[in-house]
């Protein structure tokens, strides 16, 4: 095991911040490139016109996932110490809710609305400052909200704990489910196109 | 229009059209390249991307500065402040700075930076900019409770098939399909 190198000791101190503006500068190329700095595009996926959403965030999904898989499985990655987002049941869900509607409002989500600002696009710039408005807000007024916040805590929960099957079936579950997913997107934006929602 | 602006304006215009923005790249390479980067993060840092807390991170730094009282008694701005209370170099923050650039770096490169307000033809410049701070806010509201957002939770934690980010991608997307028949104006 040599990864994750960050936890081996095998990065000097400073590096980590030259890391992040290089994997920041390869996320926020990709986004662009797949054209998610459009807030019309990124809505296309909520009328089920243009799914570029979820094709280009889940074979991102998929491609992370089974690299993690094969490396951990090679013995190069140590999966026990890449930080897995620990799990609070209701925040989550109720946040993840709340986070959808604003979403949809904007047409755009928190990464993407930087690409939209700094491509020129007034919404965007709209959409980060409502952003930081928001958890500015939030965070200010956070001792009302913190027992919620807090509650239904299940720590580092993992899919295949859950569902009591290795990590292996789960991640050919996933892989399946989305492959089924591309399918039905091709199919929608055809559709979509025949009805001349979307250009050709 | 009066004539003396006339050829200022037809400048422009010549000037636009002589940019021609090139279409935008395949999604699935682009997912894969993304998926790279995440990746990259797990193996080289041991954690994944973000966006919002990016943003909270900016947030508890201006809270510290002009209220900083009310910042040290926020338990979700302390974590992103420094032992002494004030702001701290954050790791997401670097991260969303290197989004902005690659964002722009791209965009430059294939002809595609404009100044411009997307909408619909049914909506006004000034209704749209104020649902996109409306939504911003609300998904800044969501992302706190969520702890993330689209980055931190569906893309890092739905790879690291954490229960908790596929409940987030969930309801996300759940609500999105819901509100959205509503807003249709803001596009079509």
């Amino acid at each position: 095991m040599i990864a994750p190198f960050n936890e081996y000791g095998l990065l000097s101190d400073g590096a980590g911040l030259w890391i992040a503006l290089v994997i920041g500068l390869g996320f926020g190329w990709c986004l662009e490139r797949a054209g998610m700095g459009s807030a019309r595009k990124l809505a296309g996926q909520f009328y089920l016109t243009d799914l570029t959403v979820f094709k280009v965030m889940f074979t991102a999904i998929l491609t992370a996932m089974l690299g993690v898989f094969w490396l951990g499985w090679l013995g190069v990655l140590n999966i026990g110490r890449v930080y897995v987002p620990e799990t609070f049941i209701l925040p989550q869900l109720v946040g993840g809710v709340v986070f959808g509607i604003g979403f949809a409002a904007a047409g755009l989500c928190p990464g993407t609305s930087c690409v939209s600002a700094v491509t020129g696009r007034g919404d965007g710039a709209m959409a980060v400052l409502g952003m930081f408005t928001g958890i500015f807000a939030t965070g200010i007024f956070f001792g009302s909200l913190e027992s919620f916040y807090n509650s239904t805590a299940r720590g580092q929960l993992t899919l295949p704990a859950v569902f009591h099957v290795s990590y292996g079936i789960v991640v050919f579950a996933i892989v399946l489910v989305a492959l089924a997913g591309f399918f039905i997107a091709e199919r929608l934006e055809r559709r979509a196109q025949i009805r001349g929602e979307r250009p050709a | 229009m009066s004539s003396a602006v006339a050829p200022l304006v037809e400048a422009r215009e010549r000037w636009l059209t002589a940019i021609v923005p090139r279409p935008y790249a395949n999604p699935y390479l682009m997912g894969f390249g993304l998926g790279l980067v995440l990746l990259s993060a797990f193996v080289i840092m041991g954690r994944g991307l973000g966006a919002s807390g990016a943003f909270a991170s900016g947030a508890a730094s201006v809270a510290a500065t002009i209220t900083p009282d009310r910042a040290r008694a926020s338990h979700y701005f302390a974590r992103y402040l420094g032992a002494d209370g004030g702001p701290r170099v954050d790791w997401l923050v670097v991260e969303l700075l290197g989004v902005s650039i690659g964002g722009l770096l791209s965009a430059l490169l294939a002809g595609r930076v404009r100044a411009t307000i997307e909408r619909g033809p049914r909506i006004s410049r000034r209704s749209r900019l104020a649902l996109a701070y409306g939504g911003g806010g609300i998904m800044g509201v969501g992302a706190v409770l969520a702890r993330g957002c689209t980055s931190g939770q569906a893309l890092t934690g739905g790879a690291l098939l954490s229960v908790g980010s596929w409940l987030f991608v969930v309801g996300a997307f759940a609500a999105a399909y819901a509100v959205a028949p509503l807003l249709r104006r803001e596009w079509t």
